[in-house]
C-alpha cells in the first residue's frame, strides 16, 4: 500500500521536473544559467490560471485531445512498475494495453489538430502518425523480447528483472532492445534529434505544430501529459537498461529517482551534442530502431 | 570465450546494418574499419589460447583491415571524391530492410546445416552468411566505386568470420596469403578508382556504361 | 624441382620489373616463356616429385593444363616483342612483369593440391591480369578492368567461402583436418553432406565466374573486347583453363559422394546455358573481339558439359581444354593484328582483312573454322568426342541441343568473321598499317599448325596423358 501511494504521488508530481533537468543540462552545455529547475511547474500553473480561446470551427474533439492525452499517460503510468516495485495495476497482457494507450492518446491529439482545419496542423499530424507507425513496431518488438526473457505477459513481470544474463545471447538482446527503446523514447517524446521541442512555427517540426491552437488550461494539460509520458517511457527504459537493480524497498525508490534524473541528464547531453536530423532521415532511424529490437528478438528465439 | 565470441559477432552484425544504412562514404568506411578491428579481436577470442601464430594473425588482421585499408579508402575519399554522399539505387530504408531479411534468412538457413565439429559460439555461421549477404547488397546497390570496394570488403569479412570455425584446419600460411591477396586486391582497386576519378572526375560507376550489348 | 616451374617466370618477371630498357624488356618475356617451356617439357616427360608435404604436385589433369599453358605462353612470348615494338609509345614495364607474374601464378594454380593454396593462386592470377587489361589506358579499358576486377574478386570471395565450407565438411570426417585434394577425394564419402553440397555450389559459382560460365560471364566480353590480343589469348586459353582445372578437382571429390548426380546435373545445365547465352549474343555481333569473348563463353560451356556427362565426353572435354586453348590463341592474336591495322574493332570499319593483311586475315578465318569445330582442326576431334560421349551415355536430347547450339554459333560467328575477312578494304591500303611483320605472324602460324596437327594426329604421349587424366577423374579413389 505504501508503494502504491508513493507510485501515484511520484506519477503526479515528478514529471515536470524532468524537462527542468533537461533544460538545466542544456543550459550548462551552452554556458548559460538557464531557467530554474522548477520552471515547467511554473509554466503549467501559469497556463492553468489563464483563460481559453476556442476557434469557432472546432468541436468537442478539440477539447477531448488534451484530456485524453493526459488520461492515457496517467493510465499508462499506472501500468508501469517504477523501480523494482509492483505497478498499481497489472494483469497478463497489459503490455498491449500500454502500447495502445499511447496510440489512443496520439490519435486524439492528431484528431484535435485536424479538427482545427489548419493545413499547418494537419501537416504536423501527418508527420506524427507516420513516424509513430515506425516507432510502435520497435516498441512492440522490444516488449516481445522482454516477454520472452521473463516468461511473463504483464509489464510488472516483464520489468521485474532477475532473469539470467548470458553474455552470448540474452545480454546482447537486452542491449539491443535498450538501444532501440532509447530511440523510441526520444522519438515518442519529440526530443532532438527527431524533433525539437523548443521550436515553434518552423516547417520541420512535428509535435509542437499539432498543439499550436490550444491555449490556457488545455495547453497546460498537454504540457503536463507530455512530461508524464516522458516519465513513463523513461521508467520503462530504466528497467530495461538496469534490469537487475531490484531493490524492493526505500533503496529501490531512491535508485529509481536517481536513474530517472540521470536519464534526463543523458537526454540533455544528447540534445546538446546532436543536431536535429533532416526530416527525410528520421524514418531511417526509426526503422533502424525496429531492426535493432527485431534483431534482439531473433537472437533470443533462434 | 564462446559467449564473448557471440557478443562480438552481434556487434559485427550491427555494423552491417550501419553500413547498409550509411548515407555518407565516410560512415561506410568507418563501419568497415570497426568491423575489421573486431575481426582481429574475434580471431584472438575464438582460439582462446594466446599462441604466437594466432597473435600474429590477429595483429595482421587489425593492422590491415583496421588501419591500412581504411586509410587508403579515406585517402581516396579525400583526394578524389567530389560527391561524398552515397545512396543505394532504391533508398536507404529498403536497403536496411533487405539486409534484415537477409540476416533472418541466414539464421534460418544455417539452422539447417549440421554442427560438425567443436562448436565455438552458435552465431558464427549465421553471422558469416548474413555478413556475406550484406556485402553483396552493398556491392549491388551502390554506384560509387569506393562504396563497392567497401561492399567487397564486408563480403570478405563474412568469409573471414566463417574461417573462425576452421582455426585448426586452415594453416597459418594460407590465412596470411588470403589477407595478402585481399590487400593487393584493394590496392589495385584503389589505383583504378584513382584512374576513374581522373578520367571522369567522379567515382560513380554510372559513368562506366559504355560497354554493353 | 616443382619450385623451379613457379620461380622461373617469377624471377624473369622481377627482372622485367627492374630492367630499364623499354626495347629489351620484352625479350625477357620470351626468355621466361621459353625457359618455362623447357622446364615443363622436362617435368612432363621426366616426372616431378611432390614438394611441401604434398601441397605442390602434378596430378594427371594438371599435366594437360600445364602443357597447354606453357606452350601457349611460349608462343605468345614470341609474339610479345614484336607487338610491344609496335607500342613503343608506352612503357611496357608493368605489362611484361604482369605477363610473367601471371604465368607463375597459373603454374601455381596447376601445381597446388591444396584448396587454400589454389584459391590464393587463382586470386593472384586475377590481380596479375588486371594491369594487362588496362594496357591501352582508354576509358573503355578502364571500365573493362573495373568490371573484371570487381566481378572476379567477388566470385573468388565466394569460392573462398566454399573452400571454408569444404574444410568444415571435412572436420568431422578425418582424424587430421585436411584440405588436400587427394585426401578429400578419399575422405569424400564421410564428408558432411549438407556442407559439401553448399561448398560445391559456392565453389562452382566462384571458379565458374573465373572460368566465365554463364550467367557469371558478364565480365568476359568487356575484358576480352578491350584487352590487347595477347592478354586475351592468355586469359581465354590459360586462366580460364586453370579455373576449369579447379572445377575438375572439385568434381573428382564429388564423384565419390551422394553429390555426384547433383554435380553432373549442375555442370551440364551450366554448360548448356553458357552455350545458349553465347549463341544468342554472338549473332549480329558487330565487335569482332567481343565475338571472341562469347566464343570463349561457349567453349567454357562445352568443357562444363563434357565434364558433367562423364565417360567419353570427359575425355573429350580434357582434349578440348588443349585444342580450344590453342585455337583461341590463334584467333585472339590474329584479331589483335587486324584491330591494330584498322584502328577499329567494329565490322563497319573493318572489311577486306584478307586483302590488306593476307596472313592475319586468313589465319583469323582458319581459326574461326577450327574453333567452331570444322574438320580437320583440333577442336573438331574434341567436340566430336564429347558428342560421342553424350550419345553413348544415352543423352540424346543433350546431344541434339549441343549440335544445334554449335551450329547457331557457327552461323553467328561466321557472319561476323566473313564480314571482317571478305570484301574490299574501305580505306586505301595504308602502307604502314598493312605491312605484316614476320614476328607477328609466325607465332600465330605455329599455333594454327599445332591445332591442325592435334586434329589430324594425336601424339602418343598426349593420348597417354589424356587417358591418365580421364582415369584419374573417373575412377573412384579409395
Amino acid at each position: 500500500m505504501r508503494d502504491v501511494g508513493i507510485h501515484i504521488l511520484l506519477l503526479l508530481l515528478l514529471p515536470p521536473l524532468l524537462p527542468g533537468v533537461i533544460g538545466k543540462t542544456k543550459a550548462f552545455f551552452a554556458g548559460r544559467v538557464g531557467p530554474p529547475l522548477l520552471q515547467p511547474y511554473y509554466d503549467i500553473l501559469k497556463l492553468m490560471r489563464k483563460g481559453s480561446v476556442f476557434s469557432v470551427t472546432t468541436t468537442w474533439v478539440f477539447c477531448a485531445g488534451p484530456v485524453v492525452g493526459l488520461a492515457t499517460a496517467l493510465l499508462a503510468g499506472l501500468l508501469v512498475p517504477f523501480g523494482g516495485h509492483r505497478a498499481p495495476l497489472s494483469f497478463p497482457g497489459d503490455m498491449i494495453l500500454f502500447a495502445y494507450l499511447f496510440a489512443l492518446g496520439r490519435f486524439f491529439t492528431a484528431a484535435a489538430a485536424l479538427d482545427t482545419g489548419s493545413a499547418f496542423e494537419g501537416m504536423g499530424a501527418a508527420r506524427e502518425l507516420t513516424f509513430a507507425c515506425l516507432a510502435e513496431p520497435a516498441l512492440l518488438f522490444g516488449m516481445l523480447v522482454l516477454a520472452k526473457l521473463s516468461d511473463s505477459l504483464s509489464l510488472t513481470g516483464m520489468l521485474a528483472g532477475g532473469y539470467p544474463l548470458e553474455l552470448g545471447v540474452t545480454a546482447p538482446a537486452l542491449v539491443l532492445v535498450a538501444a532501440s527503446l532509447f530511440l523510441v523514447l526520444l522519438a515518442e517524446n519529440s526530443r532532438i534529434p527527431f524533433d525539437d521541442p523548443n521550436t515553434h512555427l518552423e516547417l520541420t517540426m512535428i509535435h509542437e505544430v499539432m498543439v499550436l491552437d490550444h491555449s490556457g488550461p488545455a495547453f497546460g494539460l498537454i504540457e503536463y501529459g507530455a512530461t508524464m509520458k516522458l516519465m513513463v517511457t523513461g521508467a520503462v527504459w530504466l528497467r530495461v537498461a538496469m534490469p537487475n537493480a531490484a531493490a524492493d524497498s526505500w533503496l529501490g525508490w531512491i535508485l529509481f529517482l536517481a536513474g530517472l534524473l540521470g536519464l534526463a541528464v543523458v537526454i540533455g547531453v544528447v540534445e546538446s551534442v546532436m543536431a536535429r536530423f533532416r526530416m527525410v532521415v528520421v524514418p531511417t532511424f526509426l526503422v533502424a530502431a525496429c531492426l535493432l529490437s527485431a534483431f534482439g528478438m531473433v537472437l533470443l528465439v533462434r | 570465450m564462446q559467449t564473448w565470441v557471440d557478443a562480438v559477432l552481434v556487434l559485427v552484425l550491427l555494423l552491417n546494418f550501419m553500413a547498409l544504412s550509411a548515407g555518407r562514404l565516410r560512415t561506410l568506411i568507418r563501419a568497415v574499419t570497426v568491423q575489421g578491428v573486431l575481426l582481429g579481436l574475434l580471431l584472438a577470442l575464438a582460439r582462446g589460447k594466446w599462441e604466437l601464430t594466432v597473435l600474429v594473425m590477429a595483429g595482421a588482421t587489425v593492422i590491415l583491415k583496421g588501419m591500412v585499408i581504411p586509410r587508403m579508402l579515406f585517402h581516396a575519399v579525400r583526394e578524389v571524391v567530389i560527391h561524398r554522399e552515397t545512396e543505394p539505387v532504391f533508398g536507404l530504408m529498403a536497403s536496411m530492410l533487405l539486409g534484415a531479411s537477409g540476416t533472418v534468412m541466414a539464421l534460418l538457413f544455417s539452422g539447417t546445416l549440421p554442427v560438425v565439429h567443436g562448436n565455438i559460439g552458435s552465431l558464427v555461421a549465421p553471422a558469416a552468411l548474413s555478413t556475406v549477404l550484406a556485402g553483396f547488397l552493398i556491392l549491388m546497390t551502390r554506384r560509387e566505386a569506393i562504396a563497392q570496394v567497401v561492399g567487397y570488403l564486408i563480403l570478405e569479412n563474412g568469409v573471414f568470420v566463417f574461417g573462425l570455425l576452421l582455426m585448426e584446419a586452415i594453416p597459418f600460411l594460407i590465412e596470411l596469403g588470403v589477407l595478402l591477396d585481399l590487400f593487393v586486391a584493394i590496392f589495385v582497386m584503389g589505383i583504378i578508382i584513382h584512374k576513374i576519378s581522373r578520367e571522369y572526375s567522379s567515382v560513380s560507376t554510372r559513368m562506366l556504361s559504355e560497354l554493353k550489348e | 624441382m616443382v619450385w623451379l616451374l613457379i620461380l622461373i617466370p617469377l624471377g624473369f618477371g622481377l627482372a622485367a620489373a627492374l630492367v630499364s630498357s623499354n626495347r629489351w624488356r620484352p625479350w625477357l618475356v620470351t626468355a621466361g616463356g621459353l625457359a618455362h617451356l623447357v622446364w615443363t617439357g622436362w617435368s612432363l616427360f621426366g616426372g616431378l616429385k611432390p614438394a611441401l608435404a604434398g601441397w605442390l604436385a602434378l596430378d594427371p589433369p594438371g599435366r594437360i593444363v600445364l602443357g597447354l599453358v606453357s606452350v601457349l605462353f611460349a608462343v605468345c612470348s614470341l609474339y610479345a616483342p614484336g607487338y610491344l615494338a609496335e607500342r613503343r609509345e608506352r612503357s611496357n614495364r608493368v605489362f611484361c612483369a604482369c605477363l610473367l607474374g601471371m604465368l607463375s601464378m597459373m603454374t601455381l594454380v596447376i601445381l597446388s593440391q591444396h584448396l587454400g593454396l589454389l584459391w590464393v593462386a587463382v586470386e593472384a592470377t586475377t590481380l596479375a591480369a588486371a594491369p594487362l587489361l588496362y594496357f591501352n589506358h582508354t576509358p573503355r579499358s578502364l571500365e573493362a578492368t573495373w568490371k573484371y576486377l570487381l566481378i572476379g574478386s567477388v566470385g573468388i570471395a565466394l569460392a573462398l567461402l566454399g573452400t571454408f565450407f569444404m574444410a568444415y565438411a571435412g572436420l568431422g570426417a578425418g582424424e587430421e583436418p585436411t584440405l588436400l585434394f587427394g585426401d578429400l577425394a578419399v575422405l569424400a564419402p564421410r564428408l558432411s553432406t549438407p556442407w559439401l553440397h553448399a561448398a560445391f555450389v559456392l565453389l562452382l559459382v566462384g571458379y565458374g565466374t573465373k572460368m566465365g560460365l554463364a550467367p557469371m560471364h558478364t565480365w568476359k566480353p568487356d575484358a576480352y573486347g578491350e584487352a590487347p590480343g595477347i592478354a586475351g589469348a592468355l586469359l581465354s586459353g590459360g586462366v580460364t583453363s586453370c579455373a576449369f582445372l579447379a572445377i575438375l578437382r572439385l568434381y573428382r571429390i564429388c564423384r565419390n559422394t551422394s553429390e555426384a548426380a547433383f554435380a553432373s546435373h549442375a555442370l551440364i545445365l551450366m554448360g548448356l546455358l553458357s552455350m545458349a547465352v553465347a549463341a544468342v549474343f554472338v549473332i549480329r555481333q558487330r565487335d569482332f573481339k567481343r565475338m571472341l569473348a562469347y566464343s570463349s563463353v561457349e567453349h567454357m560451356g562445352v568443357l562444363a558439359l563434357g565434364t558433367g556427362l562423364g565417360g567419353l565426353a570427359l575425355a573429350g572435354a580434357l582434349l578440348h581444354v588443349i585444342t580450344n586453348g590453342i585455337t583461341k590463341g590463334v584467333m585472339f592474336l590474329a584479331a589483335g593484328n587486324i584491330h591494330r591495322s584498322y584502328g577499329s574493332k567494329w565490322t563497319e570499319d573493318v572489311q577486306g582483312a584478307i586483302r590488306r593483311l593476307p596472313w592475319s586475315g586468313s589465319l583469323f578465318l582458319a581459326g574461326f573454322l577450327m574453333v567452331t569445330g570444322s574438320p580437320p582442326g583440333g577442336p573438331f576431334r574434341s567436340l566430336f568426342g564429347i558428342l560421342q560421349g553424350a550419345l553413348q551415355g544415352g543423352h540424346t536430347a543433350i546431344a541434339i541441343s549441343f549440335l544445334v547450339l554449335l551450329a547457331v554459333v557457327f552461323i553467328g560467328m561466321g557472319t561476323t568473321v566473313l564480314r571482317v575477312v571478305q570484301g574490299a578494304p574501305a580505306l586505301s591500303p595504308d602502307p604502314a598499317g598493312s605491312r605484316e611483320k614476320a614476328c607477328l605472324v609466325v607465332p600465330i602460324l605455329l599455333l594454327a599448325g599445332l591445332s591442325l596437327w592435334l586434329g589430324i594426329y594425336l601424339p602418343a604421349p598426349v593420348e597417354q596423358w589424356l587417358q591418365g587424366a580421364a582415369d584419374f577423374l573417373e575412377v573412384v579413389p579409395s
